[in-house]
């Protein structure tokens, strides 16, 4: 006994026997993983990362942030409470960024993102995007009657133009990128002069962009281009401040004399009054309400398409309820849950005593009848979907029987379809087989015996059936039930077709805002809703009836 | 028959209760000749006399004597409505007949123990009738597509020439229209395109993947399992609108970068959305098969000296090849079947016939979808055999039950 205990056993190669089993399941577990990984990595990548990139859509923000990245850096000052639209500084850091969205075309954008939480922004954004040359125009003329050069292409080049200024430039071709949402390849063609950025920031920060559009996108070269009328609006802003004007009296880069002699007579310039530009522009500017939308919805990351989802707004207190008559997808979900109840509850009357049949039936007469069950559970949805059609339109068949018979007056044929009542009908159709098959399964083991024990015994047929088989099929209703639920809630095409307006489900609105309304940030969030319910129902569907224990048709 | 059963008293239970039915289909009878009452009364009578006549013929096989009745009144309704008397009458008499000859026979207590109540065996009768009208609620909604489908006019409705059987009623133009027109062409062949491919995709991974997962000792089983099973339980309208979000970025950097065609990226979207929408049923049906799957076999075939490969394809692969095929055939029903994620992730040039099907009903175009849908069952009456016979195979392989 004491040898065995301390010499290890061996294995037929010498090794010690713990050792070589220990080394037989390990390669047998890797050969298993590696048999499974390619499937693995193929629903990975094809429909779990999808999954995801849909949860991150639903919070997702950046547009806002991307579009109007010095505007939303000001905004942050701005108390929202204070019932007041913000400072002068934030509209003219408002001008520079829409001024480029504009040229790039991406206001429309942010103004249809921004429509999204209040009516009214996406005409703001493209009717102002539209005139905000008109804005800078004075300053251009009153610059260039002042000294002519600043209408050279060539000379604006020159000035502009230096040493050392790689860390703007790499800022400002980070922000186009991440405003056109790609990577923007190519050469400048320009290096901005860091003196000159030190100098007149604005005009440096509104050139810089410029040059960068012009050689990136435009493909142009840089020194043949007039700058953007914003680029001479930027110019009137940095002159303004006297300091900048007594530090331009001390500069001896290019184009000195001609910045100088503009310094000198900046009392002939017009004001920079952008703020009032803008409300000319469009009186919504003025109000504090445009201001509190842009300033919630700055951050990248929002909760605001899941409070939308579920009624709510953000709101400058936190979130709060939407008006009454705004609220929508409460409701659609409440009548969701509620007609995926009705209709599991109708497939469990229905499919309760069909497969309590199957069960009792002959192996011979059962097979016979399961292709009763079978064939529309592998008919195709769509011909299913179209037979309703056919049977429950106005003129459809069972109408026009029910006319024919003389029960219904031809004048009020029932409306069967396009409501509630069509989306049930047609649903339980279609989901019936998914009730039967799970019930039929769990049935079949249930011993006949039992039940006539529980008679001999002296049960009435009542009193066995309640006792005795209704508990043993329990598992089977919860199966079927589960995987009905599942299925009917998240269902699309047959409540589309028959449903009209009052028989969708939520799943449809979410089809909606993808194809038309393109609120794509919302159909996630719904989508993220219903995803957690029917995942809840698959957690419970697994710990009742196991996943391996999925039966597919018999 | 079972000759213990007791035949029922003619005059004080089958008459009467033979008479209530025969009301009930003349009442439905006298409301096409519009005269619902004398109907009713008629058709009290011609029951009450069936009941008698086929208590005479109580000796005769059972279909005979029905089929002979229901031939009589089929010529009664040729005689007073034509075609469309004819299938009415013939309809109308096997069902009366069969009631009658079902009651006065006492065939309907041959399912019940002799000492059961009159109400017990009144509610097993009920019962019977409540799962006959689930089944048909199940089937006979099909019925109508089919019949439609061969309608002479642009409708979705019965006209009364089908209705009275009329040669000039019916016609096979919507056949033609969905076998001789681009519009129902090119998305029956795109269908057949996708739905192969996608097939032949989840079918290698799965089958891999099942086998590797009914091995002893793998770690993290029931996640791996949740995971590959998830596509079959996330709702579709979530899966097409996850791929949508994914797959358009990722289609136009195939585009870009590779320099690939449109219309192959947009092949190549759908087929591996299809592909990963089949997988769990491949999954499903061939883990389900590899249970039975007797694992001293491999070892026997092992200790013979063949290698894991040739193990494989000569011992394992016959016996779970019907599991493989029957989660093939779902896969590829499933991806034939498909609309919403095709509706999302495809571009027009990948229309499927689920696609045109879906936008014709929605506007209601033509009953074309009909005829496709009737082509439609015809195919999954076919896999519905295939399906059929290949259980059989497996139970017989595995001496399961006899034939």
């Amino acid at each position: 006994m004491t040898d065995t205990a301390q010499e290890p056993m061996l294995a037929a190669d010498g090794r010690p026997l713990k050792q070589s089993l220990a080394r037989a399941l390990r390669r047998q577990k890797t050969r298993a993983l590696l048999m499974i990984a390619p499937l693995l990595l193929f629903v990975m990548l094809t429909f779990v990362i999808p999954i995801l990139s849909m949860l991150m859509r639903s919070v997702e923000n950046a547009i806002v942030p991307d579009t109007l990245p010095g505007t939303v850096a000001a905004l942050s000052a701005w108390d929202a409470s204070s019932g007041r639209a913000p400072d002068e500084v934030v509209y003219r850091h408002l001008f520079i960024d829409l001024f480029k969205a504009a040229e790039a075309k991406e206001h429309t954008k942010l103004g249809t993102r921004l429509n999204y939480e209040q009516t009214g922004q996406s005409s703001l954004f493209r009717t102002s995007g539209r005139k905000l040359d008109d804005l800078a125009e004075p300053y251009q003329d009153a610059i260039e009657d002042i000294s002519p050069d600043f209408k050279e292409a060539a000379f604006w080049y020159e000035l502009m133009s230096g040493e050392d200024g790689s860390a703007l430039l790499a800022q400002r071709r980070d922000l186009w990128n991440a405003l056109v949402g790609e990577e923007l390849s190519g050469e400048a063609g320009f290096m901005p002069s860091a003196q000159i950025a030190q100098l007149l920031p604005w005009t440096a920060r509104a050139y810089t962009d410029f040059a960068l559009w012009s050689a990136l996108v435009k493909n142009d070269t840089v020194a043949e281009e007039r700058p953007w009328e914003a680029v001479y609006a930027a110019l009137a802003m940095d002159l303004e401040d006297p300091a900048k004007r007594q530090a331009i009296a001390d500069y001896d880069g290019a184009g000195a004399a001609q910045l100088q002699a503009l310094a000198a007579a900046q009392s002939d310039l017009p004001a920079v009054r952008l703020r009032e530009g803008f409300i000319e522009l469009n009186r919504s500017w003025g109000e504090p309400r445009i201001w509190t939308t842009i300033k919630l919805y700055s951050p990248r990351y929002t909760p605001g398409y899941f409070l939308n989802a579920v009624d709510m707004q953000l709101s400058p207190d936190g979130a709060e309820a939407k008006p009454e008559n705004q609220q929508i997808y409460t409701q659609l979900f409440k009548r969701t849950l509620i007609m995926a109840l009705i209709i599991t509850g109708s497939c469990i009357l229905l499919g309760y005593p069909v497969a309590w049949i199957l069960a009792n039936l002959p192996a011979r007469t059962a097979n016979v009848l399961m292709i009763l069950v079978l064939l529309p559970f592998w008919t195709s949805l769509l011909v299913r979907t179209s037979a309703w059609k056919v049977l429950l339109q106005q003129q459809g068949v069972i109408n026009e029987i029910l006319v024919w018979l003389g029960f219904v007056d031809d004048a009020n044929r029932l409306v069967l379809m396009n409501n509630a009542t069509g989306t049930v009908i047609a649903m339980t159709h279609i989901l019936l087989p998914f009730m039967i098959l799970p019930l039929y399964s769990v049935m079949k083991t249930i011993p006949p015996s039992y039940l006539r024990a529980a008679k001999s015994l002296g049960a009435t047929n009542w009193t066995a059936f309640r006792r005795v088989y209704f508990p043993q099929s329990v598992p089977g209703i919860g199966a079927g039930s589960i995987l009905v639920f599942i299925l009917a809630i998240g269902y699309y095409i047959t409540p589309e077709i028959v449903g009209g307006t009052s028989g969708v489900f939520i799943s449809n609105r979410i089809a909606y805002h993808i194809s038309s309304s393109l609120n794509w940030g919302l159909a996630a969030a719904l989508g993220t809703i219903l995803l957690v319910v029917v995942l809840a129902l698959y957690w419970l569907y697994d710990r009742i009836v196991g996943i391996d224990n999925v039966k597919l048709g018999g | 028959m079972n000759a213990s059963i007791k035949r029922p008293d003619l005059y004080r239970f089958t008459m009467p209760i033979v008479a209530v039915m025969g009301a009930l289909f003349g009442f439905v009878t006298g409301k096409i000749f519009d005269s619902p009452v004398l109907g009713l009364i008629l058709g009290a009578l011609i029951g009450a006399g069936l009941s008698v006549v086929l208590a005479r013929f109580a000796r005769t096989k059972r279909w005979k004597i029905i089929g002979a009745s229901g031939l009589v009144f089929a010529l009664t309704g040729l005689l007073a409505g034509g075609v469309g008397g004819l299938f009415g009458g013939l309809v109308t008499g096997l069902a009366l007949s069969w009631f009658a000859h079902w009651v006065g026979s006492g065939r309907y207590r041959a399912g019940v123990p002799v000492y059961y109540s009159k109400a017990q065996v009144l509610w097993h009768s009920v019962f019977l009738f409540i799962c006959a009208f689930v089944f048909f609620f199940l089937v006979a909604p099909l019925v109508p597509v089919i019949w439609l489908s061969f309608n002479a006019e642009q409708f979705f409705t019965f006209t009364p020439e089908m209705l009275s059987f009329k040669a000039e009623g019916y016609s096979l133009r919507h056949y033609r229209d969905f076998l001789g027109t681009e519009e129902w062409m090119v998305p029956l062949k795109n269908s057949l395109i996708i739905a192969p491919i996608a097939t032949l995709i989840s079918v290698t991974l799965g089958t891999l993947a099942a086998i590797g997962l009914s091995q002893s000792h793998v770690p993290g089983r029931r996640a791996i399992m949740a995971i590959l099973i998830s596509p079959m339980i996330v709702p579709l309208i979530i899966s097409a609108t996850g791929m949508f979000f994914f797959y358009a970025p990722l289609g136009n950097w195939l585009e870009l970068n590779l320099g690939l065609n449109q219309a192959f990226v947009g092949f190549v979207k759908v087929i591996l959305a299809h592909a990963v929408l089949g997988i769990p049923f491949v999954i499903i049906t061939v883990t389900a098969t590899l249970v039975g799957f007797d694992r001293s076999l491999t070892r026997a075939a092992a200790s013979m000296g063949a290698d894991p490969v040739t193990t494989f394809f000569r011992v394992q692969m016959p016996l779970i090849l019907p599991g493989v095929i029957s989660g093939a055939l779902f896969a590829f029903i499933t991806s034939f079947d498909e609309v919403v994620v095709v509706l999302f992730v495809g571009s027009a040039r990948q229309q499927t016939l689920p696609w045109q099907m879906f936008t014709g009903l929605r506007e209601q175009i033509s009953p074309t979808i009909l005829a496709a849908a009737t082509i439609l069952v015809g195919v999954s009456i076919l896999l519905l055999t295939v399906l059929e016979l290949l259980r059989r195979r497996s139970e017989r392989l595995r001496g399961m039950s006899p034939g």
